[in-house]
This record gives structure tokens, C-alpha cells and sequence, in this order.
């Protein structure tokens, strides 16, 4: 297999407020190709948004990446552990945006209302690449252009408010490949979208990740987006990534008891009319009352008492390419089936 | 189903915004947020309104429960009298008796339930408010309440900050049932859950409906929510329903190009059935300046020379369903999951 561009080893973020820890990110490893988009999935407070801020080096105060590496092969062939650069670091600031480019949930609240779309996208080419003001705003209107945008050459100079989520989408989408980044990271891109809107993003990302083989990380808490886009995923509980795989692998085989579950309760369009969901028990523990030993035992149809609440349970592989953290693919179980 | 089953039947439903200019601040347009809307649901009947951002489903809802004056349009409720009132003529002082009749349940679990309450005082508020029982008989209704949606009575002097947002939607669902209503408008009810707790709520709301005979006005975008809840299904675009039919008939058979665009936007969560989406170009069209003729038309792939100027009408299929389109009967759209 071709070396990874992008490689996460026991990811570590935790935020230290006064009152305790919330260990938001708990040993998370993972490997992103070119030209592959890895989905990282789960409900709210399972991490999943801050592992896209660590890579980036953009979490907030107070949290803090604490361990572990992020290894980004640049361009030139360097190995960079971004976990090691100072986040207000010269080679981080271009690495963001740069070999990194993002686009959050919120096209509202991460574009400036202050400067037209052009005037942004001109900043960012102009910001890693040493282009002329005339030179800069052709390429954004070429920018904007491939992002799908109706008349470029006007909308160049319209303010994003005047835009529509949709369009505000494409802007940010626009904005992300300014520098032409390897890799494209895209955190709840179409929640805040309609859903035909949402399909209109979905597929410009597919388009522009085909055209320029860009690996993305697509980071969602929908299950039919992850199926739609994603060719791995990895599902996240609690600051850890429960389980990994190859997609159908993920769907068609899942085997840590919350993907089975996840997957059980989500709602179908292909589902017969009024029919009850499965559920899973409880709730989401409080980041504060987080369950010792496996964090999902508390819910869990398959707990073992004494085992899963006693130790945090080990990376199972199930194949070359799927990997379960749960006790219950343990060297010992594998031999007695 | 005849006329006497209905809760409620809207009639030609319409909510126009002014849109005012310049110094006098003349009326210069309107926003048609809803334009000749109607529909009936009948007791025990959960009836959706689907559609995009701005197509008027909210609107229609509120206009129903009276938080907002409809400019035109009969809204048609039977009182547990059985008594026929029209809630949208109704003057204010006659519209408390109604309203505990029809209640409502909110999207946002986290801003709907006062931070300074205890439950059982949330709970109680509309016991409290409309003077029913003493002291004694309230708090013993109030701790049925937290049974009928399944949460400890222990909760009851608890703050909301304590509890988890599928908790809360429990506690917004107990204050909704806690006068009988007959009809709950839910806006979205699910929509800002995780999904582990939206399953639990959706099979609550069933459970709930076939033990007390509810009826739900069920608003929602997600349509994937929508089969799981509904027994009919009303799509709306720009302020007019375009679709109505049984779920099974419009997921498995939409007659509505929109409709049919709609399903397939929808993800489906299998990587095995990454089907040709039909994406539909362009934005929704502005409610103040609609396309003539069919307002879906210029997004419409089906999209004939009649289209652009004639206004299709509601009119009914074969399969009991009500379209607007003029080649509703010539077209053979897509649908998703079909009967199988």
C-alpha cells in the first residue's frame, strides 16, 4: 500500500478546565490516502470535531493536544509531526490552509461579513502563494467558477450575506482549496444545508476530490452521509474511535456493539412506515462522569462485568484493514470460536 | 375517512408578510410564506409537512395553534365537545379554553423549558395556569406525567440544566400532554437530538399516540424521521403543498417531481445502494417574487412550455394521493423503498 499522506498515532487531546478533564480526544489513530476520504462519525462530545482541531492545531483553550503524533507528508516528501509544531509557528500557519485546507459546519459564522467573497479567497491565495493582486483575483474567480458558483465575475465581489447557505458553502469550499491543499477536511459540511442542498455539496466534493485526488476527512453524526461519501470510517464514543474499517465492512459487518447498535436505531427512508426503532439504553455520559474501562459499557447489550468496566479494552484487529476496540474479539474469544 | 373523524381540516390557509419601503412604509409586496394551503387530520392521525427551509411549514403550524393571525382561511378544530370552532376567526378571549386542546412540542429541548423551574413546576405550569385540581391532585398528576414518558418521579424537583437533551424532550413532551389535548403540534421535535436518543423519543411519540389517541401535526425536514412517524405526508415548496398521499404511496410512488427530487437527495445508510442522485439545480425560489406558473418549475427536469404559466391545482391520483402537477399522471417518478 502506498504510504499514507496523513498519519494520526494515539491522538491525545484533553481540555483541563478548572473543575476537571474532559478527555475529548483518547488515543485516536488513524491513516488518510490521497484520494480517499475517511469518514469519522459519532454523536455529539465523542470527539470527532475536536480530532479535526487537533490536526490543525486549532483547538481552543483550554485544551491542548497532550500526546501522540500526527505525521502530514509534505509535498516534498518531508515527514512533519504537526503535534510537535507550535501552533502559532510559521510552518503551521502555512500547513493550515495551505497543505490543509477546512471547511466547518457554520458558512455564516466562518466567512467575514466585512470583505467580499473575492477579497477573502484573494487573501488566502495570496497568503501561500506569491501571486499578483490581478493575478490572485482570476484565480479566484476561477475558484469559484469550479465550486459551481452562477456568474463568477459578479458574485466575485458580493459579500456573503447576500449569498444562500448553498452558495455560502461553495464559497468556504473555494476558500479551502485557495492554497491547493493535499487534503480537504470537512466537519459537518451539509448539517446546517436542506437536504437537496446538501446533495449539491456532497457531489461538488466528490467532483473536485476525484479531479485533484485529494484526501478528505469528512467529519458528520449522519450515517447515511458517511455511507454516501466515505471510503473507510472510523466511529468514535467518548474520545476513543471504537471501531474502524472499510465502509461496507462498517455497514454490512459491523462488529463493536454501539456501531451495531448506532446503525440499528438510526431512521431509514427505506424503512416500512411507522415502524418502531431499535434504541440504545441511556444516554451519553456527562464528559465529567465518564464510565471507567470501556466507556460504553453503561449501554452496552454485550457488558462483561469485571472486564469492561474494570480495564479500557485493546484494538482488535478483525482484519488487515478493520480494527475493534472491544474485549469481546480478544485474542481469548477468537480461539474459543 | 368522513369529515366527522377530523381533528382539524384546514381550509385555503394563507399567511402574507408585508414587505414595507421608503418613508410612508407602503406595502410594497408580499411574502406568500403560505398561499392556499389545505389539509385535514384525523383523531388518532399523524399527518407531516415537509420541505425545505422557507417553504411555510412552520408557518402553517403556528398559524394553526394562533401564534400567528392567518391573513386568510378557515382552521376547522373539533373541541372535545365535539363542536366545530374556527380557530382562525376566533377572538383572543375565546382562544385559552382551545388551547388546552392543542399543544405543542418544540425543536430545541435546551431554550423551551425555563432554567428557573423545577420539572414538576414545568409540568404543572399548564395544570396551574388553567386552575385545574388542588395542590395534592396536581403533583399526583404530574408524577403520572413523568410515567407517561417514562422518566423516575424522583426527577421532580430537579432543575432542566440536570438532565440530557432526549431527558428534556421527555419533560417537554409530559408539560404538552399534561391537559389531554387532542392535537400536538411538534415542530421538529427530534431534530437537535443525538440519534440513540431521537430513536427513543420517535418510539415514544408512536407509543404515546396509539395509548391516547393523539394526533400529531408532525414538522419536520428530515424525511427519513417522517416514514417512521407518519401516517400521511404533505410536502410543501415555497408555501404550497405540491404533494399529500399515504407514506407508502409518496415514498415508494412521489408524483411530484419535487417530491421525487427530494427522496433522492436523501442519504441512505447503505454504501451499497450509492444510487444516481437527481440533483436539483439552483435555490429554492423567494416566497416574494415566485416563478409564475408552477413556482418548481424552473427547477423541474419535467418542466413543459403549460408549466411556466398556468398554476397547477391539488387534484387526485389513482393511488389516493393529492398532486399539483400538470404531468402528475403522464410522469413515472422514482421512489425509494419500495413495497417490498
Amino acid at each position: 500500500m502506498v504510504e499514507p499522506i496523513l498519519s494520526v498515532r494515539d491522538l491525545v487531546t484533553y481540555f483541563r478546565p478548572e473543575e476537571g478533564v474532559v478527555r475529548a480526544v483518547d488515543g485516536a489513530s488513524f491513516d488518510l490516502h490521497a484520494g480517499r476520504t475517511l469518514g469519522i462519525v459519532g454523536e455529539s462530545g465523542c470527539g470527532k470535531s475536536v480530532t479535526a482541531r487537533s490536526i490543525l492545531r486549532i483547538v481552543e483553550r483550554p485544551g491542548r493536544v497532550e500526546g501522540g503524533e500526527i505525521l502530514l507528508r509534505r509535498a516534498d516528501g518531508r515527514v512533519v509531526d504537526l503535534a510537535k509544531l507550535d501552533d502559532k509557528s510559521q510552518e503551521m500557519r502555512n500547513i493550515r490552509g495551505g497543505a490543509i485546507g477546512y471547511i466547518f459546519q457554520e458558512p455564516m459564522s466562518s466567512l467575514s461579513a466585512f470583505h467580499t467573497v473575492g477579497n477573502q479567497i484573494i487573501e488566502a491565495i495570496r497568503l501561500h502563494r506569491k501571486l499578483t493582486a490581478k493575478e490572485a483575483r482570476e484565480r479566484a474567480i476561477e475558484l469559484l467558477q469550479l465550486v459551481g458558483i452562477p456568474q463568477p465575475q459578479q458574485r466575485v465581489d458580493s459579500y456573503s450575506f447576500e449569498l444562500s447557505g448553498g452558495l455560502r458553502q461553495r464559497v468556504m469550499i473555494a476558500l479551502a482549496l485557495a492554497a491547493e491543499p493535499g487534503i480537504l477536511i470537512a466537519d459537518e459540511p451539509t448539517t446546517a444545508l436542506d437536504v437537496t442542498t446538501q446533495a449539491q455539496i456532497l457531489e461538488l466534493i466528490r467532483r473536485l476530490q476525484a479531479e485533484r485526488h485529494l484526501a478528505v476527512i469528512l467529519i458528520t453524526h449522519d450515517m447515511g452521509v458517511i455511507a454516501e461519501m466515505a471510503d473507510s470510517v472510523a466511529v468514535m464514543y467518548l474520545g476513543k474511535i471504537v471501531e474502524s474499517g472499510p465502509v461496507d465492512a462498517i455497514f454490512h459487518a459491523p462488529r463493536h456493539p454501539y456501531t451495531q447498535a448506532l446503525l440499528r436505531s438510526i431512521p431509514s427512508v427505506l424503512a416500512a412506515p411507522r415502524s418502531r426503532l431499535a434504541t440504545i439504553a441511556g444516554s451519553i455520559p456527562h464528559p465529567y462522569a465518564r464510565p471507567p474501562g470501556c466507556p460504553y459499557y453503561p449501554r452496552c447489550h454485550s457488558f462483561m462485568a469485571g472486564v469492561c468496566d474494570k480495564s479500557t479494552p485493546p484494538v482488535n484487529r478483525i482484519d488487515a484493514a478493520h480494527e475493534v476496540r472491544c474485549f469481546l474479539y480478544g485474542a481469548a474469544t477468537e480461539t474459543a470460536a | 375517512m368522513t369529515a366527522a373523524h377530523n381533528v382539524l381540516s384546514v381550509e385555503r390557509l394563507k399567511k402574507y408578510f408585508p414587505i414595507r419601503r421608503g418613508l410612508l412604509r407602503r406595502i410594497v409586496g408580499h411574502v406568500k410564506a403560505v398561499d392556499d394551503v389545505s389539509f385535514t387530520i384525523a383523531r388518532g392521525e399523524t399527518l407531516s409537512l415537509v420541505g425545505e427551509s422557507g417553504c411555510g411549514k412552520t408557518t402553517t403550524s403556528r398559524c394553526i395553534l394562533r401564534a400567528m393571525q392567518p391573513t386568510e382561511g378557515v382552521i376547522r378544530f373539533r373541541t372535545d365537545a365535539d363542536r366545530d370552532v374556527d380557530v382562525a376567526s376566533l377572538a383572543r378571549s375565546e382562544l385559552r379554553p382551545l388551547r388546552r386542546q392543542m399543544q405543542m412540542i418544540f425543536q430545541d429541548p435546551y431554550s423551551s423549558l425555563n432554567p428557573r423551574m423545577t420539572i414538576s413546576d414545568i409540568i404543572g405550569e399548564p395544570l396551574l395556569v388553567n386552575r385545574i385540581g388542588d395542590l395534592a391532585t396536581r403533583r399526583q398528576r404530574i408524577a403520572e406525567l413523568l410515567d407517561v414518558v417514562q422518566l423516575p418521579r424522583a426527577y421532580m424537583n430537579r432543575f432542566p440544566h440536570a438532565f440530557s437533551g432526549g431527558q428534556r424532550q421527555r419533560i417537554g413532551i409530559a408539560r404538552a400532554l399534561a391537559l389531554n389535548p387532542a392535537l400536538i403540534v411538534a415542530d421538529e421535535p427530534v431534530s437537535a437530538l443525538d440519534v440513540s436518543v431521537q430513536a427513543q423519543i420517535i418510539n415514544l411519540m408512536l407509543e404515546l399516540q396509539d395509548r391516547l389517541g393523539l394526533s400529531y401535526l408532525f414538522v419536520a425536514h428530515d424525511l427519513s424521521v417522517v416514514k417512521h412517524v407518519s401516517h400521511r405526508v404533505a410536502v410543501m415548496y415555497v408555501g404550497r403543498i405540491v404533494e399529500i398521499a399515504p407514506t407508502a404511496t409518496l415514498f415508494a410512488a412521489p408524483k411530484h417531481p419535487y417530491t421525487e427530487a427530494l427522496l433522492s437527495a436523501v442519504p441512505v445508510p447503505d454504501p451499497r445502494q450509492r444510487a444516481k442522485r437527481i440533483v436539483l439545480e439552483g435555490e429554492v425560489a423567494d416566497p416574494s417574487n415566485t416563478p409564475a406558473g408552477c413556482a418548481f418549475h424552473p427547477r423541474c427536469r419535467y418542466a413543459v412550455e403549460r408549466c411556466k404559466v398556468e398554476v397547477p391545482v391539488l387534484a387526485p391520483t389513482a393511488e389516493g394521493a393529492l398532486v399539483a402537477c400538470h404531468r402528475a399522471s403522464e410522469l413515472g417518478l422514482a421512489g425509494v423503498g419500495a413495497v417490498s
